[in-house]
């Protein structure tokens, strides 16, 4: 680091922080938030004539299968990024899009039930981050995350295949500095490194007030099923999965081209967590027949942020993605897509000093943060239904009805912007105390009592989830 | 055309969104074409049509009236829905969101106006 000295807040004059011909941006990292703030930064830039040097540093070869080439995660493009990236006119291929998915199904001990998307249409996307598992040989579709960089670069960014070792300051300018190499002066540092990366710790030293987020470890093991195989068996659905196991919070199965992808969440989450998820009934009831659980392609542990950073900016920096503010547990990729778009939009029309982030890309920070706090809320709720046996019974019963009878879509409404974080919290829980949702739950629960429900038996049927016809109901 | 992709298909001629019903969606063809027909007095006019990546539709969540054309589908084609929910309270956050819509408004105004060019000369050709 070339000078430590902590500069006054807002030292940089305005004028001299605004972006012009010819300015100098390093985006740290080519994962979504980078790959998504390029784009958009010298697609807005182009709009208004201004030519602007962006070199992303991404030491990762994305079309590589395997560990070296994959940014670790579930793969759910959700329902409100597919859609706000198609009015952006990125357009996801079905070269991408191994599998659309238009449906969810809940997993409990007491049974399943099926949300379905309107008009049974395909409104989430499920991808491979990188080339595939180990184990691919052939690749059939392209890795979304290279995918992302190759539209950068296709709007004239420059990639530089190499991992960033040191950034530091040097008379008002961030510094990037590569093994072997000297640093290069910048006019912008955009991190976008995600969380499973040791750099975050030299921007803690740097005097700009970064502080790096709260982790928590989880698990992803991929299985190789065969395209058919999939098609008759777990099908075009992201399945979810409600269950009395100790330690694990959340998991669900999510189908792809070749194979499907588990991803679980929970308390000190190691391999013993995985087996005993994967060798549960209710897993087993949706894979094919003789499924081995414990031959999986991939496994690995990768850190997932729950609580952002409070200043994900300063003067000639700022953090988007995981590195510095994410939604909680759900659409991790959409929130990079937000946090992206807010820095390349401040960056380009207000400037590039600590106040023109402060004021114009921090509030779509605090809004994520905000709302994850009620988020938090809404995971108490799920955690007393994994315990309560007799909650797991209602919602079952409740959904299943409004599905099958075609009833306002109350519960499946809320469960479906849950899972597939298309809904902000705030909207959720405000919905999860409808009175009428209440009254739903006192009438099912004479036979919550009585009854038991078979867990194959599923409730078919599309069903409208944003009913503009619903009546907003206060809490 | 992959039948595991984003959206739904819809076949040859299938209707998308029929003139004169309240919507409150657009869309944007993910793959194939489809065309925009407008109905009058018992016959259809081609007035535009629109592929891979454009946006239809959209004027339904802008102003509140009755779809002004027909749109279906010329061939198969593949169509993802976009919901005028997520798209204003998304547009409220991000005001770049409505950079492309205003890029595909004016790319229809043009047409327009070239419409109108070419009417007029055939008037004028057909009183003079
Ligand atoms: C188990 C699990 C499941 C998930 N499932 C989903 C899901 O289904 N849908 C969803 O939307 N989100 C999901 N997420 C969250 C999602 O993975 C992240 O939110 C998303 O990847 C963040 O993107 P990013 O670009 O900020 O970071 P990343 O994707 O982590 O990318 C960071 C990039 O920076 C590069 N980098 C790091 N250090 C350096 C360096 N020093 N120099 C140069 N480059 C560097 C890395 O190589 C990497 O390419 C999941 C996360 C986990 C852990």
């Amino acid at each position: 680091m070339t000078d430590t000295s902590a500069a006054p807040p807002d030292s940089t004059a305005d004028a001299d922080a605004a972006l012009k011909d010819g300015s100098r941006i390093a985006v740290i990292g080519g994962g979504p938030a980078g790959s998504m703030f390029t784009y958009f930064l010298l697609d807005m830039a182009e709009r208004v004539d201004m030519r602007l040097d962006v070199d992303i540093y991404e030491p990762r070869p994305f079309t590589k299968p395997g560990p070296a080439g994959c940014n670790m995660c579930g793969g759910i493009v959700s329902e409100s990024l597919v859609q706000n990236l198609a009015v952006d006119g990125v357009w996801l291929s079905s070269d991408v899009v191994q599998r659309g998915i238009d449906s969810y199904v809940l997993h409990t001990d007491v049974g399943s039930v099926r949300i379905a998307t309107p008009n049974d249409e395909m409104r989430i996307g499920a991808v491979h981050r990188g080339g595939g598992p180990r184990d691919v040989t052939e690749a059939k579709w392209e890795s979304f995350d290279h995918h992302l960089l190759s539209n950068a670069t296709e709007r004239g960014a420059k990639v530089i295949s190499t991992r960033v070792e040191e950034v530091g300051r040097a008379n008002g300018h961030p510094t990037v500095r590569v093994k072997g190499g000297e640093p290069v002066s910048y006019d912008l540092v955009v991190v976008a490194t995600g969380v499973n990366t040791s750099i975050l710790k030299t921007f803690e030293g740097l005097g700009i007030g970064y502080q790096r987020p709260k982790l928590t470890k989880t698990l992803i093991r991929e299985y190789y099923l065969g395209e058919d195989v999939i098609a008759q068996t777990v099908g075009t659905s992201m399945h979810v999965f409600l269950l009395n196991i100790p330690r694990l919070e959340f998991a669900a199965v999510i189908p792809k081209g070749d194979y499907v992808t588990m991803c679980l969440l929970g308390d000190d989450i190691d391999k013993e967590l995985g087996d005993a998820f994967a060798s549960a009934p209710e897993v087993r009831a949706i894979m094919p027949e003789g499924w081995d659980a414990g031959a999986a392609s991939c496994q690995c542990l990768p850190h997932i942020n729950i609580h952002g950073v409070e200043k994900p900016y300063a003067d000639r920096f700022v953090f988007i993605g995981d590195s510095g503010v994410t939604r909680l547990y759900k659409d991790g990729i959409g929130a990079a897509y937000r946090t992206a778009k807010a820095a390349a939009r401040t960056a380009l029309f207000e400037g590039v000093s600590e106040r023109a982030f402060r004021e114009n890309f921090m509030p779509v920070c605090q809004s994520i943060h905000g709302d994850n706090r009620i988020g938090e809320y809404a995971f108490v709720l799920t955690r007393i239904a994994q315990r309560l046996r007799i909650m797991r019974r209602a919602i079952i019963a409740i959904t299943r009805d409004e599905q099958a009878n075609g009833r306002r879509p109350r519960l499946s409404g809320v469960l479906w912007d849950i899972f597939s974080g298309s809904a902000p919290y705030s909207d959720i829980f405000r919905r999860m105390f409808d009175p009428m949702l209440a009254v739903r739950g006192i009438a099912a629960m004479p036979g919550v009592l009585v009854s038991t429900i078979r867990s194959t038996e599923l409730a078919p049927g599309p069903f409208r989830h944003s009913d503009p016809g619903t009546p907003e109901v206060k809490a | 055309m992959s039948e595991a992709a984003l959206g739904r298909f819809y076949e040859d001629g299938e209707v998308i969104v029929r003139q004169g019903e309240v919507g409150d969606c657009m869309y944007v063809v993910q793959d194939g074409v489809v065309e925009i027909v407008r109905e009058a007095d018992g016959h259809e006019i081609q007035v535009g049509s629109a592929g891979r990546n454009e946006v239809v539709g959209e004027m339904a969540i802008f102003d509140r009236h009755p779809r002004s054309a027909t749109i279906k589908a010329k061939g198969r084609a593949r169509v993802l829905t976009l919901d005028k929910r997520n798209f204003l309270r998304r547009i409220n956050e991000d005001p770049a969101l409505a950079f492309r819509m205003v890029e595909t408004l004016s790319r229809r105004i043009r047409l327009l106006n070239d419409q109108v060019v070419a009417l007029q000369a055939q008037l004028d050709q057909r009183d003079g």
